[in-house]
């Protein structure tokens, strides 16, 4: 392990940096935009799917429940003057700056605080069940949600929704504003996991993944310590959801908001390639996955998403510890002659 | 919908219409259900890419018909046998090495990974569009035209119900279905008694593989598939599978009717748009429902 000075150092390095990137690259900032949004994604999945060791594959519903909020709390808190469209796709909100801002900050809390209500509600049914039960029916949370939203029209249907335009040149533009948004959002989501995995939480969440009916008969409540968990990622996972509805612009039912053969996988893949269970794997996967598929997944012309597929099954398959499991069992393996498996 | 719900109590011939398509259609889910029931009982794997099996037997049917002219019916053989070797080596690449792997999770996202790989795959070979290979065999007219049953169905219900018969004595009379079943009850008992547990569990990934591919021959006949629509299928065979059991034959076979006429019915007074919806949240309500009758006697689902 890194010394922890050595450690704090190479952080502040890397944010020193990540602040001054967007100046010296102003072509790239979506990008970069984006590789942050990821190391969330990757992030908030690996609360549950890493350190409880219960792959969700419905954390795209949070994502998309929080895009959603935030657009409709956007488009209908200073929409009164506003003359009303055939379709709900087609309305288009002129917001003054201070109009913008407070509906971005009011429908983003609003939107977390609806995801953190579903997780609750959700997740006092759905995280009782364990292994193959917990898997299938998390599948379906997503689909569900997806084509429900497909189906209401005060949202949209399946046409979608468009998010307000962005004041002008308020602030250096809007492609530099949500970076410095999402660099805080993910610097602080990354430093509070940490105090919570180094927290008496986080050795409940990673007993529930060693022996869950151990954990139990010691006496820790383990549905409610994953439904916590589960809340926590919902909150964090809504906040990103509602910023990139407003970077993107548009939002659809089942290619955005709810996509699961996107966002919804990728987040997976990101947390299992850098190493799940750890808090520096999400993060480092979802640089590596991110900066690949930008720089060449374009060469591949329509074939990118079975590279993507085949990806999953490489990694899950032959690499299932990612990157950072990968160099602990190769240092663990010479440090100890005792235990070459690195078991403990 | 209240509207709906009166043209369903005011004319019981149609309700009857709907119940009896879901009974014919509902043959083909309970034959993958059975697929997907044997290999989470022999070899407790359970495949999310049991969907996207049935939509690539689906488009080999699609392609025999439009490219090579072969009769949909005359190509089932031939998608079975092409599926069980498919099975065979999906079993040699990818589930041979997550077998006694602890962590369940594992072998659920590498068949995650395989179905998004297999979704991707057909979508750039065989193209987004939605395709059918209806052979055109006329409809069925009973009680003076109240009832009206399409022979497609009727004939790939029979043919469901062979296949499934043909399996169930196959389970019991062969050498190999035998082997199948002791290695369910108890795989270390037979691997002493000299049964080869490889060998089995490939046959059974591969059987299930060749009863997707049969299914999907028939699916393609009756409805229409395209890439992504393999999902569905994988939630409506786990919705069976939950509430039959496993190697509940017979409850199979009725939970595979009775949720496609429910399926069919409340599609109908909810509509169309809404009928995967209907799917994907039943399927979420019968495990809540589940989870919370085994959490009063202080147990879990797993």
């Amino acid at each position: 392990m890194m010394k922890e000075n050595k450690q704090n150092t190479l952080i502040w390095l890397g944010l020193a940096i990540s602040a001054i990137v967007p100046l010296l690259l102003p072509n790239h900032i979506t990008v970069l935009t984006y590789i942050w949004v990821m190391i969330i994604l990757a992030l908030t999945w690996d609360m549950l799917g890493g350190q409880t060791g219960y792959t969700s594959f419905g954390n795209i519903l949070f994502f998309g429940v929080g895009m959603y909020v935030c657009a409709v709390v956007q488009r209908d808190m200073f929409s009164s003057g506003l003359e009303r469209f055939e379709r709900v796709s087609e309305i288009v909100v002129n917001l003054s700056v201070s109009e913008y801002f407070i509906s971005l900050a009011i429908g983003t809390i609003s939107g977390a605080i609806v995801a953190v209500i579903l997780a609750i509600i959700l997740g006092s049914g759905i995280l009782g069940m364990r292994g193959h039960y917990f898997a299938i029916c998390t599948l379906g949370l997503g689909h569900a949600a997806a084509e429900i939203t497909s189906g209401i029209e005060y949202l949209g249907a399946g046409s979608g929704m468009v998010a307000p335009l962005y004041p002008s040149e308020f602030l250096m533009g809007k492609e530099v504003f949500y970076y410095y948004s999402f660099l805080l959002v993910a610097v602080a989501t990354f430093f509070l996991f940490k105090k919570i995995y180094k927290s008496q939480f986080g050795l409940a969440l990673n007993a529930i993944r060693d022996n869950e009916n151990k954990a139990e008969s010691m006496g820790i409540h383990t549905t409610q310590y994953k439904i916590a968990g589960w809340s926590i990622s919902a909150f964090f996972l809504a906040i990103a959801g509602a910023g990139v509805g407003n970077v993107i612009g548009f939002i659809d039912p089942v290619e955005i908001a709810f996509s699961g053969p996107t966002f919804g996988v990728w987040m997976i893949v990101m947390a299992i390639l850098g190493g799940k269970g750890t808090i520096w794997g999400p993060v480092l996967g979802a640089i590596i996955l991110y900066s690949a598929k930008e720089t060449f997944w374009t060469y591949l012309l329509g074939w990118d998403k079975v590279a993507l597929g085949l990806l999953i099954l490489i990694v899950v398959v032959y690499f299932p510890k990612g990157i950072l499991g990968y160099f602990k069992d190769k240092k663990q393996l010479s440090d100890s002659v005792l235990s070459p498996k690195g078991e403990g | 919908m209240i509207t709906y719900i009166q043209i369903l109590i005011s004319s019981p011939e149609f309700l009857a219409q709907l119940i009896i398509n879901g009974l014919l259609v509902g043959a083909i889910f309970a034959l993958i259900a059975y697929g997907l029931a044997l290999i989470w009982g022999v070899m407790d794997i359970i495949n999310f890419a049991q969907g996207e099996m049935v939509i690539f037997g689906g488009y080999l049917t699609y392609t025999l018909f439009y490219q090579f002219g072969i009769h949909p019916i005359l190509t089932i053989p031939i998608v079975a046998i092409a599926l069980y070797i498919f099975g065979l080596l999906i079993y040699k690449s990818v589930i041979n090495r997550l077998l006694g792997e602890k962590d369940i999770f594992i072998t659920i996202l590498a068949t995650f990974g395989l179905a998004i790989l297999m979704q991707q795959l057909m979508q750039a070979i065989f193209g987004p569009d939605v395709v059918t290979a209806n052979p055109e065999l006329g409809m069925l007219f009973l009680f003076d035209g109240q009832l009206i049953i399409s022979n497609v169905q009727l004939v790939s219900f029979f043919i469901a119900v062979f296949v499934g018969v043909a399996m169930f004595i196959l389970m019991k009379y062969s050498r190999m279905g035998q082997a199948i079943r002791a290695t369910a009850q108890n795989p270390r008992a037979s691997r002493i008694l000299g049964i080869n547990i490889e060998k089995v569990y490939a046959n059974t990934f591969a059987i299930n593989a060749a009863l997707c591919g049969i299914g999907g021959s028939l699916v393609v006949m009756v409805w229409t598939i395209h890439p992504f629509i393999g999902l569905v299928y994988t939630f409506r065979s786990f919705m069976i599978v939950i509430l039959a059991g496993l190697g509940n034959f017979l409850g199979i076979i009725f939970a595979g009717m009775g949720i496609s006429s429910l399926e069919n019915v409340t599609g109908f007074i909810i509509g169309a748009e809404f009928q995967a919806a209907v799917i994907f949240c039943l399927l979420v309500i019968i495990l809540v429902t589940r989870s919370i009758r085994a959490r009063k006697r202080r147990e879990y689902i797993q």
